[in-house]
């Protein structure tokens, strides 16, 4: 087996240093490595989104990055999306809206749409459904993750 | 995943020399969103996986009077957000803002769409209607290709063992130049093309007649078509309906698909006629730098 390697990343805006095994993937490291089970794994082959994280301030799909490539980078999971404590916007507002059922895809949904205001602070209802377009959601039909988005969005406006 | 080593070159001659010595069982990553997905199906069996996304080279855009030099493992979000890629390169925002949904444009490169070979492949029709050419090192030194001559069947190119694409090369468009990339897929996004087409023109300066075309399908042969004759169909012929007909049953000719899950052997064969009078409508349209395309996709005033 291949050796493991240590990785320093920033991870939630934290130094932080992990081993992991060359093959191992960054939703598997995040997971069984450093405990951040928040991250889930719907799919594990980029279809589904659940994985989703902020790398270097660009969504990606977790389950397709290998854990040693973040070296040097900056991840940010949905753990790290709350501040202070307190829920994040998009947190609340999927509270609030009733965006979620069984949740499995809630945090990849929550850091694509934060990823998305980041980007677009002001995106239309196209905007939003084009860019969510790769998180899966078996439960809700989407339309109230999309209505909590926007409701985010023109909040912050 | 079965268990491999990792390694980050930061330099070409780094990346030779660690694909090298892995032989046959390494293999080159930028993206990551075919090549993990194949090793996690178990599809692909590695000793090295050699990240490219550290060589500065594979990571750079660079756009001069020469045109427009795209790394390999630059990631379509990079392009995406290129002010001067979109101004310039309207078309490869086509195929950009089409290839999987955003977290995989904040991955996937152009240089690896080229690369996995894939007949369906939305970049590579693109490619080869901007007449692109594609750099790449190995361990015998550098060599070019042209962007047609790249694929080989599916899944299969000209890379040979150690090789690895380092950039893809775009001619400055010329002046009254126009392209666009379309596919025809049976949902709003996030599939892959049943029929992809990808056109360019370059027109006369009063705009009126096509200078020189080409014309490129996907997914409708084991690698993506460069329909020449297409293109050499509209030379000096006049902007017209009656000349898109021509070129798009030239391109409807030239297309030998097969039936699978996806759709058949005669809707494709329709598909890649109304795709090739599409893209060249809305590459006359760009090259005209006028808004002359109705919103049924028909060149108003010209038939």
């Amino acid at each position: 087996m291949a050796k493991k390697i240590a990785v320093e990343t920033t991870l939630n805006g934290e130094e932080t240093i992990f081993l992991c095994e060359p093959r191992q993937t960054l939703l598997e490291a995040l997971r069984d490595n450093l405990g951040l089970i928040g991250s889930k794994e719907g799919c594990g082959n980029g279809n589904c989104g659940a994985c989703n994280v902020i790398l270097d301030g660009v969504l990606v799909n977790s389950c397709l990055v290998l854990a040693p490539e973040v070296e040097g980078r900056s991840v940010v999971t949905i753990e790290g999306i709350a501040e202070d404590g307190q829920l994040h916007p998009l947190q609340q507002k999927f509270l609030e809206h009733a965006s979620l059922q069984c949740g499995i895809c809630t945090p990849g949904f929550i850091v694509s749409a934060k990823a998305l205001l980041d980007d677009n602070a002001d995106p239309s209802e196209h905007d939003v459904r084009l860019w969510l377009a790769g998180n899966l959601c078996r439960c809700t039909g989407y339309d109230k993750i999309v209505r909590a988005v926007l409701d985010v969005a023109e909040n912050d406006a | 995943m079965q268990a491999f080593d990792f390694v980050a070159p930061t330099s070409v001659d780094e990346a030779i020399s660690a694909l090298a010595a892995g032989g046959g069982r390494a293999r080159p990553l930028s993206g990551g969103t075919d090549l993990i997905a194949q090793l996690q199906e178990g599809r692909l069996a590695l000793d090295t996986v050699v990240d490219l996304k550290r060589i500065p080279e594979l990571m750079a855009i660079s756009i001069s009077g020469d045109g427009l030099t795209l790394g390999a493992s630059v990631a379509c979000h990079s392009i995406n957000a290129n002010q001067a890629i979109r101004d310039a390169y309207p078309a490869l925002i086509d195929s950009t803002h089409l290839i999987g949904g955003t977290q995989i444009q904040g991955r996937a490169s152009i240089g690896g769409n080229l690369c996995n070979s894939s007949p369906a492949a939305d970049s590579i029709p693109n490619l080869i209607a901007h007449s692109v050419t594609c750099h790449i090192a190995g361990p015998n030194g550098r060599r070019s290709v042209a962007a047609e001559d790249f694929c080989t069947g599916p899944g299969r190119n000209v890379l040979g063992t150690g090789e690895f694409l380092v950039a893809l090369e775009f001619p400055t468009p010329p002046a009254n130049f126009g392209a666009a990339y379309l596919r025809f897929i049976p949902r709003n996004e996030m599939d892959i093309a049943v029929v992809g087409a990808g056109s360019s023109v370059v027109l006369s300066d009063d705009k009126s007649t096509i200078q020189s075309a080409r014309v490129s399908l996907g997914a409708v042969a084991p690698t993506p078509l460069f329909v020449e004759e297409a293109g050499d169909a509209l030379a000096g012929q006049p902007v017209s309906e009656e000349s898109l007909a021509k070129a798009a049953d030239l391109a409807k000719a030239a297309a030998r698909p097969i039936s699978d899950m996806r759709g058949t052997i005669p809707q494709r064969k329709h598909l890649s006629a109304v795709l090739t009078q599409r893209t060249l409508r809305i590459a006359i349209d760009r090259a005209r730098g006028t808004n002359t395309v109705d919103e049924l996709g028909r060149l108003n005033g010209h038939g």
